[in-house]
């Protein structure tokens, strides 16, 4: 294990909300430049390493009500290639709250890249809150790269809600979440994504409601500035009488680009599945309105957007 | 004082023809005093609030609050300057609540200089609005607000500014008949504790019935200026009240109550 040093010990706060040198409580494992720079576990939650392959295990005990884990990567190497896999095996009956993410300070020249494979394995009656904040940082011409990949597996009565953000300094993203909703069980779906300059930011949701009175909301707000590209697809297959909802609303502004991918797919006839998708930029009217209030058009440009991605 | 002098606002419509919306209107409001600009459908009254706000800017003539010419000025500084606008239809935010929206009205109240506005000052503006401040004070000013709870928020925020000058445009229209009952109320008790000038441009008589003085356009013209008790005898006696002064209640809305 090794201390993190300033610039990592910055992105960690702003990933996770740890500050140096304090331990928020729960289990933790935190993740720098590939290495383990800190772990502790606690009596419901355990964390073990992989021999096979990067990545841990998480161990989330039925006795777990209410604890949090968090497993946060930072990177501050230019020109560093991280892949990590990480599968969480929740028991029936738990409650937890995981904080994951990962900060990349890159101001080198060459890319600096972080992969994380997680794999969720959920019992029934569990509760599982995962948040993702995806940050990046730096000036130098190396890009920050950050492709998540996700696949959830919902045991029976479950709810499971998923808050993946990004909101500054990644070049490029491709995001790949895919979930087996069992009978009962609930999904809930947040992405918030801000893409700038040439950034590049692609979400692809697959959501399979397996089960008999599953659900699933899949909402993804986003804000593309500059010269920046994103595209997000979801879709959802309803096999089972369930009901599933995916939706993307995105600001435009400049020379963005933004593409939604909307795909519903009902093999039961009873699931009932719908989507929504606006695109478009900031209404003059919410703007005259913010500056009746006293704001300058610039000011109230950023209340609109932060409000947003709130 | 806000004082518009000789103001003409002409338009260019799709067949290249010029057409004169506001022609030549010279007015002077005081303060402490509450005014209904009134007149028919396309007389002029929503843009010369919109001429007075700066969200149009005059083809000729001059705009002064408290003796500074202010036609010059954009949007933001006019606002700045102690100008309030509410809205006819009131604009949605996704994401924004209305804590948010009442806070960046507030920011430029002398009253809360140097502190922002707290939860429950904020409550206070939307009880005076008849709203639930308990229920609504984190809601999203979004699609699930009916057109009757924006347009209280609205005025909520308005209030919470503090200006010297308010100007509303038709804070009737849209709502239904009981959220219409409450905004009389929420005019009555403004007329009460008046500070500076209130505008409101309306169809209403009973809104018309809290002015102390009404303005009657027509054509862009100001076709007549006076005591209440002397206008509303000539706009009713002209038999306009049961046509364009009636008409615009819409009873379309499923507004929930103040509690």
């Amino acid at each position: 294990m090794s201390e993190l040093n300033d610039a990592q010990n910055a992105l960690l706060e702003i990933i996770s909300g740890i500050k140096k040198g304090h331990h928020p409580g729960g289990a933790i494992n935190i993740r720098a430049n590939g290495q383990l720079a800190e772990r502790h576990v606690s009596e419901n939650i355990n964390i073990t390493s992989k021999t096979d392959k990067p990545g841990i295990d998480i161990w989330i005990k039925s006795t777990c009500q209410g604890e949090s884990c968090y497993i946060p990567v930072v990177m501050d190497e230019s020109g560093m290639v991280d892949v990590v896999y990480n599968d969480f095996h929740v028991e029936d009956g738990a409650d937890v709250t995981i904080v994951a993410g990962c900060g990349i300070h890159n101001c080198g020249n060459s890319d600096s890249q972080h992969d994380g494979i997680h794999r969720f394995f959920i019992g029934n009656n569990a509760h599982v809150k995962y948040v993702e904040n995806h940050y990046g940082s730096g000036d130098g011409n190396g890009k920050r790269i950050l492709n998540p990949v996700t696949e959830i597996h919902a045991g029976e009565k479950c709810i499971v809600e998923m808050e993946m953000v990004q909101i500054k300094g990644v070049d490029s993203t491709i995001r790949k979440t895919s979930s087996f909703i069992g009978k009962n069980s609930k999904l809930l779906i947040r992405e918030r994504l801000m893409t700038h300059g040439h950034q590049t930011a692609i979400s692809e949701y697959l959501t399979e409601l397996n089960g008999e009175g599953s659900s699933a909301d899949v909402v993804s707000r986003s804000v593309a500035k500059d010269d920046s590209y994103q595209k997000y697809i979801s879709n959802i297959v309803g096999n089972a009488p369930c009901a599933g909802h995916t939706e993307c609303d995105a600001i435009l502004m400049d020379n963005a680009r933004v593409i939604a991918v909307p795909e519903l797919d009902a093999a039961n006839i009873d699931a009932s599945l719908v989507h929504e998708a606006a695109i478009g930029k900031i209404a003059g009217d919410q703007i005259i309105k913010l500056r009746t209030l006293g704001l300058t058009e610039e000011e109230a440009e950023n209340a609109i957007i932060d409000g947003f991605l709130k | 004082m806000l004082e518009l002098k000789n103001i003409i606002f002409d338009v260019t419509g799709d067949d290249k023809k010029k057409k004169r919306i506001i022609d030549d209107v010279s007015l002077k409001l005081d303060e402490n005093k509450f005014y209904v600009i009134t007149g028919p459908n396309g007389s002029g009254k929503s843009t010369l609030a919109k001429l007075i706000m700066g969200i149009e800017t005059p083809t000729s003539g001059n705009i002064l609050l408290n003796g500074q010419d202010i036609t010059g000025l954009d949007i933001t500084e006019r606002a700045k300057l102690g100008i309030s606008f509410a809205l006819q239809q009131p604009v949605r935010f996704k994401g924004i609540q209305v804590l948010d929206l009442l806070k960046m009205a507030a920011k430029n109240n002398e009253s809360f200089k140097d502190k922002a506005l707290s939860t429950g000052e904020a409550c206070e503006y939307l009880s005076a609005v008849g709203l639930c401040a308990r229920e609504y004070i984190n809601r999203e000013v979004n699609s699930s607000l009916s057109g009757g709870e924006l347009k209280r928020i609205e005025i909520a925020t308005v209030l919470a500014r503090g200006t010297k000058v308010t100007l509303f445009d038709e804070p009737e229209a849209g709502i239904d008949l009981w959220s219409f009952q409450n905004l009389i109320s929420v005019f009555e008790d403004m007329r009460k504790s008046i500070r500076g000038t209130v505008v409101i441009i309306s169809h209403q008589e009973r809104i018309l019935n809290i002015a102390d003085e009404i303005i009657l356009l027509a054509d862009g013209k100001i076709k007549k200026i006076g005591k209440k008790e002397d206008m509303l005898i000539d706009i009713l006696g002209a038999g306009v009240a049961s046509g364009a002064f009636c008409g615009k209640i819409q009873p379309t809305d499923k507004d929930k109550g103040a509690c």
